[in-house]
């Protein structure tokens, strides 16, 4: 049973890509949107919490908040609403950890 | 692959109304079917007609009854949640007594047993909220 876990806040206001980052295990995804992009940048404390997962974060939500690609730590995905649509169907489930 | 997507978020709240939007739009034109889109806690906020955002902004309820009408989407708003939070339409108004109604095109209100209709129907319910 693979799930894609997805993550909407900021690591630095609320605790859930820690939750998310906790129950995740091998075949998940870990897919950060909204404000939760700010998980993935490399230089960020919280970075250190997804090492070891298969990590996707959403490109427009990067843009829109100034982050360029490159600041993000090793091995994480950007993609756009079409590939979040395809991680939806490529997991047997989905959990949104609002 | 059947979705139904939850909202829980109102429009111009954080950026959840948007990501469900952008992620309903992107599953249909892949082919998927959007079985439901619920409303519920301050999500219910998405299917007042009378919102006016100013004109260079996007218009959060509008889009919504556009993809509806599109995709014939059926987007259903929470009944508790829309009672507590003043969306009502002709229904609604009669049976509490309501001098005007508000819903947009495309919404609909009913009850909880839709999301749960939802998420059984469907292969995949993804959430969006706060």
């Amino acid at each position: 049973m693979s799930i894609l876990h997805i993550v909407n806040k900021s690591p630095y206001e609320k605790n859930s890509v820690a939750m998310a980052a906790g129950y995740a295990k091998e075949g998940d995804t870990v897919l950060l949107i909204e404000d939760a992009v700010y998980a993935a940048v490399k230089a960020g404390s919280a970075s250190a919490k997804l090492s070891g997962l298969d990590v996707s974060v959403l490109g427009s939500d990067l843009a829109a908040r100034g982050v360029a690609e490159d600041k993000l730590a090793d091995g994480v995905n950007v993609v756009d609403y079409a590939g979040f649509v395809d991680l939806v169907e490529a997991k047997d489930s989905v959990q949104s950890w609002l | 692959m059947k979705l139904t997507i939850q909202v829980n978020e109102g429009p111009y709240q954080h950026q959840a109304s948007d990501s469900a939007y952008h992620f309903t739009k992107a599953a249909l034109e892949k082919g998927h079917e959007i079985f439901r889109v619920f409303f519920y806690h301050d999500g219910v906020n998405n299917g007042t007609r009378l919102t006016t955002p100013p004109q260079d902004d996007r218009n959060v309820v509008n889009r919504w009854s556009e993809l509806s009408k599109e995709h014939d989407l059926d987007l259903v708003i929470c009944v508790a949640a829309a009672q507590r939070r003043g969306i009502v339409d002709d229904g609604e108004a009669e049976r509490n007594g309501k001098d005007a109604t508000n819903i947009a095109d495309g919404f609909r209100i009913s009850g909880l047993g839709q999301l749960i209709e939802g998420a059984v129907q469907s292969d995949r319910l993804v959430v969006f909220g706060d």
